[in-house]
């Protein structure tokens, strides 16, 4: 099958969706003639042209609003939010209006809209540029959360997305818009609230979100070649949590630990280790552990921002510490 | 009209002021590119750009004086000191010195991550920061360098910042975007645009409430005046009668598109309508920067702030460092031009040579000092130590040293 970048999935997905409803339109920062400064959307204002490849000044809240008003009244708007830093601007418009109309209105009106936006650290962007924000989003009834893992996942998410009569956010992460994997030419989507098991084991289970799902992949490399058997799963999308799927694997292993990059504190970490220990509690050999983001400020300096996410080796450690039995100091 | 007539009292205070109308022809501001002939005419590094000074006769007449004013400095009418001078010509060579290191290191992988280089925009920042104290207070941005430099900071400091290490400003946590030199007044790069207003605008609720008789700078961009907490904060500041001053450096661009493309009507008119003093300034002349921003801080002092000043000027690199191809958004010879005809070093250096303020020799052995101590600087943070990794959870919390011990 061919292989394409994560970048180039999100710009197919937008291009067959602008094709296939006159209503998709995109705005944001940028997003025309520059194409972001990920270049993502290049060549889409060629295609589509000004009216539905929106350029806006930097107003964040401004433009989620119209966004907003916009998929109120026919429209869906695919909002883009630069940096996921940026969500914070934007909360009210999201979280109370966005996210509440749809109930607010007892059902009446719907908000259909996608923001996509980004996370993830690494990039040596200091503190403001590099958070992983999902979880304050997924904290609020109405928004649905996707979280695209490789270029397969990123293009049938968005697709789905933009098909959802609920606004959703996605989070895609900003250093793997050059990273490919196989994606195939002919159509598809992917149904929200579907984990995908990434790699089956019985061992142990890795779930992972957005790029973590690549870190629990290395480092259940790293442990099959100590002899364990380790199952990654990527939920996919975080709002629905398909926890049937996480929940038969952790009763099937018996040993679970959740991998995010968002802080570790008040996270989906924990959000997912508790369903867990709720519907498996009987099942499991060991607690179900947490491994997120160090609960600092992403530092801008690379000898310290390089420690404050998960890495294969951390996951590999713990999960050989909890395959041993060895009693985990998770704090 | 009545507010015109107080205000032409107060336009006695400034000198060499020129009102200017953009009411006229109904037109926005015209950027600087398209006043390009008018306004650079080679008749002295710093002059009376004519066009303005006709525009401002018909708007007498027609009464149709806005508010704006527009600012340049008449160089016979200027009390500079030599001292002054060369002080506010060091600074700028400075900060175009320190920004073509930082280039340097990012070209030669050195430098971690991106940098928004201020080369270009020297004169606002130092024409600014030359009319405070050390305890007046400045916010900067993204496009911090040059607010660090003018306010104050040593190379080393900065340079050890910039490539993360642990005598950096911020000890290594806030790299480009974050840099400043807190010591003097510098409340910090701010990497959201428009981020710092709120803060620039407390930090002078604070020294109205304490009368410490202090002032604050906020420095943003022309993108940033598209954020709606200018506007929440404009107006608190003009109620409330805050002793800060908003500067916009508006250099024609935010990121990749122009600023035309973003702002609607005229950005100065904004802060009009809260009834706040506006200018709209030559920020390529350092002089013409610096007497208003003198008369500014003082009457700011005495509580007639707050004011908006918004300074036509232009970034000579990408939006970030790693902008090369750029010629989609912005062409070649207009970058070309203001290189070669509106570069405030060059426009300073003729006026002080011209002026016997200084020789040539003096001010090449001036910039020769300048790009020693910056390669010193440069090889001192390149060896530098990094911050040890148990700093990663200290400075969290004010009480709590290490947060996850
Ligand atoms: C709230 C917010 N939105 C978007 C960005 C991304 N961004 C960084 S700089 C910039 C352009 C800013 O333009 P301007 O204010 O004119 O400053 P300049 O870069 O020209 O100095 C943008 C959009 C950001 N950092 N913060
Ligand atoms: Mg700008």
């Amino acid at each position: 099958m061919r292989k394409i970048t994560l970048s180039k999935a999100v710009n197919e997905a937008l291009v067959e969706e602008m094709r296939r409803d006159e209503n998709v339109f995109i705005m944001g920062e940028d997003v025309a003639e520059a194409g972001t400064p990920f270049k993502v959307l290049s060549g889409l204002v060629e295609e589509f042209g000004t009216d539905r490849v929106i350029d806006t000044p930097i107003s964040e809240p401004g433009f989620m609003g119209i966004g907003v008003g916009a998929a109120m009244t026919g429209m869906r708007p695919v909002v883009d939010l630069m940096f996921g830093d940026f969500i914070f601007l934007i909360m009210d418009q999201l979280c109370n209006q966005a996210a509440k109309t749809h109930y607010m209105s007892g059902g009446k009106l719907n908000v259909p809209l996608v923001l996509r936006t980004n996370m993830g650290a690494t990039r040596r962007s200091a503190a403001q540029h590099s958070q992983s924000l999902h979880a304050i989003v997924a904290h609020i009834p109405g928004l649905k959360i996707a979280m695209p893992s490789s270029a397969y996942e990123a293009k049938g998410l968005l697709k789905t997305a933009i098909r959802d009569d609920n606004p959703v956010v996605i989070f895609e992460d900003k250093l793997m818009y050059q990273d490919s994997a196989e994606v195939p030419e002919e159509e598809y989507t992917i149904p929200f609230g579907e984990a995908c098991v990434k790699r089956e084991g019985t061992d142990i289970t890795l779930i992972g979100t957005s790029s973590m799902v690549q870190v629990c992949e290395k480092a259940a490399e790293m442990l099959q070649a100590e002899g364990i058997s380790a199952e990654v799963i990527d939920p996919r999308t975080i709002v629905p949590l398909d926890e049937k799927t996480l929940v038969a694997s952790a009763k099937k292993t018996g040993r679970v630990i959740v991998v995010d990059e968002g802080h570790q504190s008040f996270g989906i970490t924990s959000e997912i280790a508790s369903r867990i220990n709720e519907k498996a509690f009987y099942y499991l050999d060991a607690p179900t552990t947490r491994i997120g983001a160090m609960d600092v400020p992403i530092p801008f300096s690379p000898a310290l921002e390089d420690i404050t996410v998960p890495t294969p080796e951390r996951v590999f450690e713990q999960a050989k510490k909890l395959v041993s039995g060895e009693l985990i100091d998770a704090a | 009209m009545q507010y015109g007539l107080k205000r032409s009292v107060r336009d006695s205070y400034v000198v060499g002021m020129v009102v200017w109308s953009e009411g006229l022809s109904g037109q926005p501001l015209p950027h600087c590119s398209t006043i390009k002939s008018a306004a650079f005419q080679p008749t002295g590094p710093l002059y009376l750009p004519s066009i303005f000074a006709k525009l401002s006769v018909l708007a007498n007449v027609k009464g149709l004086l806005s508010h704006t004013k527009r600012f340049a400095m008449n160089k016979s009418k200027t009390k500079l000191s030599a001292d002054d001078a060369l002080r506010m010509f060091r600074q700028m060579v400075r900060i175009r010195t320190f920004e073509n290191n930082a280039n340097q290191l990012y070209l030669s992988a050195k430098m971690p991550g991106l940098t928004h280089m201020y080369s270009g925009e020297e004169a606002v920042a130092v024409g600014i920061c030359e009319a405070l104290l050390p305890t007046d207070k400045i916010t900067s941005t993204h496009r911090g360098h040059g607010h660090c430099v003018a306010k104050g900071a040593d190379f080393k400091a900065m340079f050890c910042e910039l490539l993360g290490r642990e005598e950096g400003y911020c000890r290594g946590k806030g790299g480009s975007m974050h840099i400043a030199d807190q010591s003097n007044g510098n409340l910090g790069a701010n990497a959201i645009v428009g981020g710092s207003m709120g803060i620039a605008t407390g930090a002078a609720l604070t020294a109205k409430l304490k009368k410490t008789g202090g002032v604050a700078v906020c420095f943003f961009g022309d993108g940033a005046t598209a954020q709606g907490l200018m506007y929440e904060v404009m107006n608190m500041a003009a109620l409330w009668k805050l002793p800060v001053i908003y500067a916009c450096e508006n250099n024609g661009y935010s990121e990749y598109t122009k600023t035309e493309e973003i702002a609607a009507g005229s950005i100065t008119a904004r802060a009009e309508a809260f009834g706040i003093e506006s200018y709209q300034v030559d920020g390529q002349d350092v002089i013409a920067v610096n007497e208003l921003s003198k008369e500014l801080v003082e009457r700011a002092r005495k509580g007639e702030g707050p004011f908006f000043l918004e300074l036509m000027t232009y970034r000579y690199h990408g939006h970030h460092v790693g902008d090369i191809n750029r010629e989609y958004y912005r062409a070649k010879s207009e970058e070309q031009d203001w290189r070669d005809n509106r570069d405030p070093i060059i426009r300073m250096r003729g006026w002080l040579v011209k002026n016997k303020y200084a020789t040539e020799e003096a001010l090449d052995e001036l910039s020769k000092e300048v790009t020693e101590d910056a390669e010193s600087a440069v090889a001192y943070a390149l060896n530098a130590p990094y911050p040890d990794v148990s700093e990663v959870d200290m400075h969290v919390y004010t009480d709590v040293e290490h947060v996850l011990a």
